[in-house]
């Protein structure tokens, strides 16, 4: 690498590089792994606009009690494929597979992940089992109407889509597991000179933890759905009573990959948003070590709590006492990590600039999802508010007010990065108020119709539970008008926005040392790292 | 990348570990006929942990890894343990 001080060629970014494809072909075949995170950020855009439609359709239906704009059984399928598109292909893959394949390799001082076409054939993989996931909806026995949770012994018996549906949970599980493997042997073999573990930045070490709970628990989950494909085709009896199976057998395996899962969610999202707060309060990050070794202990003693999903459902008593305290336990490390945001703001000069707005919103809403969690792994008040409207809140809360927060957060402050422009801050903050209200409005009834009794997945109700819905229903409206305009907003700023400087927040880590956008190899040369990332004063 | 250079395994070897690994097979097959009640599943685990063990440390050449390899793999497995540990803790009270 010594040819770069003699003849200075002109930079070219990777945006505009030249490989071996032109057109399409160029991004579709490339193995750049920021070309590669593009096409999972369009693909996934898209699915969750899908998923935001399907949402609106129910609370449509729930305006008002009765029949309003479909039959029960659409309504089922509906929120079954709700919460199959929105779990397994947009919250999953979400910020590791964008943000994740973006700026890893370049915050490890990297020039690609460890196994480029690897990395290609995972976002092909994805496709592959979204076209099915999406394909499931339209065949002939109509859209799977299990819930994205997939229980038996009702998805062995119902004569709809269940064995595409899973198929395809089955086929993306794949391309989790690959896009994993291929993060831990990067991070393992590929870091910059000095690079030691402790010298990463916090959002290659939660990419880290999640990579391990992605290559471990996803096989669990695709040996489970091919146990129900069998059991439905063959009737081999490992669920249905009938053949003498045990259906809590099913709800053991499915939560064993399950919760994990969503520390698949939300361990990057910890990690965006450990980024974000030093930049904006141009101070240290507080407790680099607690951070980064909390991220690994949610991930191993997230694999130990599945059952606090099961306590109603005829598990022994000791294994709900057990389950409840360790699900206690796992609540420290988030914890902790909330602490240490909360004090590395602490006198620091905070500057109130979008990504920062949604960074602190994401821990006022992880702060109520999180504490309604608990009230959720305490068995007593389990079983009040079970099956009630109050888990659709409190995991909204945690999945979209954290993940999708998180990952609001993260496109405003690395957009700049990936296109080199700049979008406007007063469109920004103004749809950032205008979905942080529609947010509130549509979630926060949903707590208290939960403590009164509304069933989830229930597409009537009672006339004493309209006053909450509606509420519900028109936040809802209020945040995908809010979302519309964020999108807009993004979209102007990628297409006529100012061009950005390489460093437009003063940040300290690695991808603000290089152009914006960066070349196709991230460093002219392999960048030597001495210090801690977070050097502000 | 410096540690690349691969081991080389004796014939001799891999083919007693193959000799154990068939002789484990049919021992798992043979214990069927005997009604062990609630033990059933942990023999077959145990039988087939060493069967993983083996394979993964000669065939898969674990045995001449790095430390930190070996360790990250064990920790898989005491994880798998636990796991298949917890879910007893519903079986066997139930
Ligand atoms: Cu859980």
């Amino acid at each position: 690498m010594t040819h770069n001080t003699v003849d200075k060629i002109e930079y070219v970014s990777f945006l505009e590089h030249k490989g071996k494809y032109k057109g399409l072909f160029s991004w579709i075949f490339a193995t750049d792994h920021k070309r590669i995170a593009l096409l999972y950020l369009y693909a996934i855009a898209t699915f969750f606009f899908v998923g935001a439609i399907l949402g609106l359709l129910m609370r449509l239906e729930l305006i008002a009690p009765g029949e309003t704009i479909m039959k029960p059984q659409t309504y089922n399928g509906i929120f079954t494929v709700h919460g199959i598109i929105m779990i397994f292909m947009v919250v999953i893959p979400g910020l590791s597979a964008v943000f994740g394949n973006f700026f890893l390799p370049i915050l490890i001082g990297a020039k690609d992940v460890a196994f480029p076409k690897l990395n290609l054939f995972s976002w092909w993989v994805f496709i592959f089992g979204s076209v099915l996931a999406v394909a499931s909806q339209f065949m002939k026995d109509g859209p799977p109407d299990t819930g994205w949770t997939f229980y038996a012994p009702y998805s062995t018996a119902t004569g709809t889509n269940v064995i595409m549906a899973t198929t395809a949970a089955f086929v993306l599980g794949f391309s989790s597991i690959l896009t994993g493997l291929n993060f831990l042997v990067t991070i393992h073999q590929m870091r910059a000179p000095g690079m030691k573990f402790f010298n990463m930045p916090l959002f290659p070490w939660a990419i880290y933890a999640t990579a391990w709970i992605q290559l471990l628990a996803t096989p669990i989950i695709g040996i489970t759905l091919l146990m129900l494909i069998a059991e439905r085709l063959f009737g081999i009896g490992f669920f249905d009573p009938n053949l003498g199976g045990d259906p809590i057998l099913f709800q053991h395996l499915f939560w064993i990959y399950s919760h994990p899962a969503v520390y698949v969610m939300i361990l990057p999202a910890m990690g965006v948003i450990t980024e974000i707060i030093p930049t904006f309060c141009q101070r240290r990050v507080y407790g680099y070590k607690a951070i980064a070794l909390s991220s690994v202990a949610i991930a191993g003693v997230g694999f130990l709590v599945w059952g606090h999903h099961m306590y109603t459902s005829g598990m022994s008593n000791q294994a709900r006492w057990f389950f409840s305290l360790l699900t206690f336990v796992v609540a420290v490390p988030s914890a902790i990590k909330v602490f240490n945001w909360l004090s590395t703001m602490y006198k620091g000069s905070i500057d109130l600039k979008p990504p920062f707005l949604y960074a602190v919103s994401f821990i006022f809403l992880f702060i109520i999802g999180g504490t309604t969690g608990l009230l959720l792994g305490s068995v007593a008040t389990n079983v009040q508010v079970h099956d009630t409207a109050f888990i659709v809140a409190h995991f909204h809360y945690i999945i979209f007010g954290g993940m999708g927060f998180a990952f609001f957060a993260a496109i405003h402050y690395w957009l700049p990065k990936m296109y080199g422009k700049m979008y406007n801050f007063k469109r920004a903050n103004i749809a950032w108020a205008i979905i942080f209200v529609g947010f509130n409005l549509l979630y926060f009834p949903q707590f208290i119709l939960g403590f009164q009794g509304m069933p989830r997945r229930y597409f009537d109700y009672l006339p004493q539970f309209q006053t909450g819905e509606v509420i519900s229903s028109i936040g809802g409206f209020i945040l995908v008008s809010g979302l519309i305009l964020m999108v807009y907003n993004l979209v102007m700023g990628v297409r006529k926005g100012e061009p950005s400087p390489a460093n437009p927040w003063n940040g300290s880590t690695l991808e603000w040392q290089i152009p914006s956008p960066p070349s196709i190899e991230n460093f002219d040369e392999a960048p030597v790292i001495k210090k801690n990332p977070y050097d502000y004063n | 990348m410096a540690n690349n250079s691969s081991h080389i395994t004796d014939y001799k070897v891999l083919t007693r570990v193959l000799l154990v690994l068939m002789f484990l097979t049919f021992l798992t097959i043979s214990v069927t006929s005997y009604n062990l009640a609630a033990f059933t599943v942990t023999i077959a685990l145990l039988i087939a942990g060493v069967k993983s063990f083996l394979v993964l440390s000669y065939f898969m050449h674990l045995k001449y890894e790095s430390l930190l390899l070996r360790i990250l793999v064990s920790i898989v497995f005491v994880l798998f343990a636990l796991i298949v540990l917890i879910t007893f803790i519903d079986y066997s009270y139930r």
